[in-house]
């Protein structure tokens, strides 16, 4: 009998986890994006980048030098709520967002950086508000890379594997997700099961890609 | 303070990497060319009054029935360009490409005044029919046009062209014109076109300021500005085609360096004369013995649709008019250029 808690617990991580490295990747995108100096720029760019440049294992590494029980912020948690991060369901969350966060941050950087502006500056010298500019001219043009980074994110966040085995572990039912239930099964010899893990996550990673492309190819339609 | 009077005042400092833009200027009606090469701060200066790009220092002030300052360094007011009312006019036109037509007009408007002027925009600009059309899907002139009914429809008190017409092929530009020179006649508030077509120049400004460096190296009624350069920035920037250093022979005499020939001119050179220039349509066939005679000998020649283009040996240009079908030109022996005509110029 196969065991469905991975399939739920890995949806639970990767919806959470694309809400928040949605939001704050596009803050953050546009924030870069407004920097001006540019030493600034590069090192900010580069700690945002990292994690999809360095080995996943190295991020859980840091994550678990920073959310582990003797760590600053795993250690706050504990004094003052007793909450424990590390090697609970949100430690999956953490380690999902940490890895996907760049793939969003980038692609939103990129589309913003394609928009004139002088759009910008028209709107404001029609006397449009800035928090106007941001979503009607900014967002709305941008969309279509928006969501590409978005849906790129998801599934990066879906499929992570190292930072998650690192900080959250592998606890049937809690921290398991699917990636780390495929790994498991075939260290134990059940590729049947396995295979069942594999077949869910190519179909998931298919519509997520066929959605990101459908969105974007109707947007840049109904422009032309 | 002038209370029922006009006055647009500029007077800013500027930093760049390249050169310091200084403008100084005040406009009181009607429409200010700012005529200079590309990157001479033209553009700084627009973007400047729009409140796009600010200034180290200085004052931009607009008075219409009262004043409002825009801008003041030593007072330390910079008003937002939400709050300017100033429209602008970008090379691109700037349309947002995820909006229709509707939606573009319609985006400097609150929601409760939208309707009627945007459809009183639409007729007037002749856009019947596009309404829900995307940028991308118009012609260059279309475009334009829903730029400029973006921009009235925000009833501005200033309306600035950033090389409104550099984008466009010749056709389109010629019909175009015509729009524009409309429009302005209609407008009372006040308008800047920026521009390094001394045509457009000409056509469109009653007032000229001539920019170089970041600097107004003149500034003044526009014909006068044309009919007499003074300086040799100027004359090349207005279009004067042949330049030639001096040497005085007398008051009324100077050898051209450049050209290496001898000529008269009607008025007293004066000690800070060190070139002079030559429109190169004022020539005019001559016979060996007049003032100012040159010799042709050897002149290449250039068929244009309404002119010739005569190139002497010396490096002087003539252009002689021509009707589209003549394509027959013997070029007269000599030529000459009336005294008058040779324009006195300082460095």
């Amino acid at each position: 009998m196969m065991d469905w808690s991975p399939i739920f617990i890995s949806m639970k991580t990767a919806s959470l986890s694309i809400l928040i490295t949605f939001f704050v990747g596009l803050v953050v995108a546009w924030g870069i994006v407004k920097i001006k100096n540019d030493t600034i720029k590069i090192v900010l760019d580069g700690i945002f980048t990292l994690p999809i440049v360095l080995p996943p294992t190295v991020v859980g590494f840091f994550l678990l030098y920073i959310f582990g029980v003797r760590g600053p912020i795993g250690k706050f948690f504990i004094d003052f709520f007793t909450v424990k991060i590390a090697f609970s369901w949100s430690a999956t969350v953490i380690a999902a967002v940490v890895m996907s966060f760049p793939l969003m941050y980038r692609s939103a950087r990129g589309a913003f950086e394609q928009i004139d502006s002088n759009l910008l500056d028209a709107g404001r010298t029609l006397g449009m508000s800035e928090w106007k500019i941001f979503w009607k001219i900014l967002f709305a043009n941008a969309l279509p890379g928006i969501i590409s980074g978005g849906i790129l994110a998801y599934a990066r966040g879906l499929g992570e594997f190292g930072a998650t085995a690192m900080l959250a572990g592998n606890i049937a039912g809690q921290t398991r997700t699917l990636p780390m239930a495929v790994y498991s099964e075939v260290a134990a010899g059940n590729m049947g099961d396995a295979f069942n893990y594999v077949i869910v996550i190519v179909i998931i990673s298919f519509i997520a890609i066929f959605i990101m492309d459908y969105v974007s190819i109707r947007k840049e339609k109904q422009w032309r | 303070m002038n209370v029922g009077n006009k006055l647009l005042k500029v007077d800013i400092r500027k930093k760049l990497k390249e050169f310091d833009l200084e403008v100084d200027f005040e406009l009181k009606n009607g429409c200010l060319g700012i005529l200079g090469p590309s990157g001479c701060g033209k553009s700084m200066t627009l973007k400047s009054i729009a409140g796009i790009v600010n200034p180290d220092e200085g004052v931009i002030s607009l008075s219409i029935d009262g004043e409002t300052v825009y801008f003041d360094s030593s007072k330390k007011i910079n008003l937002k360009p939400q709050k300017r009312n100033v429209g602008y006019l970008f090379q691109n036109y700037a349309l947002f490409p995820n909006m229709t037509v509707e939606e573009n007009v319609a985006a400097g408007l609150s929601k409760n005044q939208d309707k009627k002027i945007v459809s009183d925009m639409i007729k007037r600009f002749h856009l019947e029919g596009l309404e829900k059309r995307y940028p991308r899907q118009l012609s260059g002139g279309q475009q334009q046009r829903v730029a400029l009914a973006r921009i009235l429809a925000y009833s501005p008190d200033v309306i600035l062209f950033d090389e409104p017409f550099s984008a466009m092929d010749t056709y389109l530009k010629e019909q175009l014109r015509i729009e524009l020179v409309n429009l302005l006649k209609n407008f009372d508030g006040f308008s800047i076109l920026v521009t390094h077509d001394r045509n457009e120049a000409f056509q469109f400004c009653d007032e000229l300021i001539i920019m170089d460096d970041g600097k107004i190296i003149a500034k003044g009624g526009t014909h006068e500005i044309f009919e007499n350069p003074r300086k040799v920035q100027i004359a090349r920037l207005t279009g004067c085609k042949n330049i030639s250093k001096i040497e005085v022979i007398d008051d009324y005499h100077l050898k051209s360096l450049d050209w290496g020939v001898t000529l008269e001119v009607s008025e007293k050179i004066s000690s800070n004369i060190t070139h002079i220039g030559i429109r190169a349509h004022d020539f005019a066939p001559a016979e060996q013995d007049d003032v100012n005679v040159l010799d042709t000998m050897d002149s290449a020649i250039l068929e244009m649709p309404f002119q010739w283009e005569i190139t002497l040996p010396n490096g002087l240009w003539w252009e002689c008019e021509k009707q589209i079908r003549v394509h027959e030109f013997v070029v007269p022996k000599y030529i000459k250029i009336n005294p008058k005509n040779i324009i006195l110029l300082e460095e």
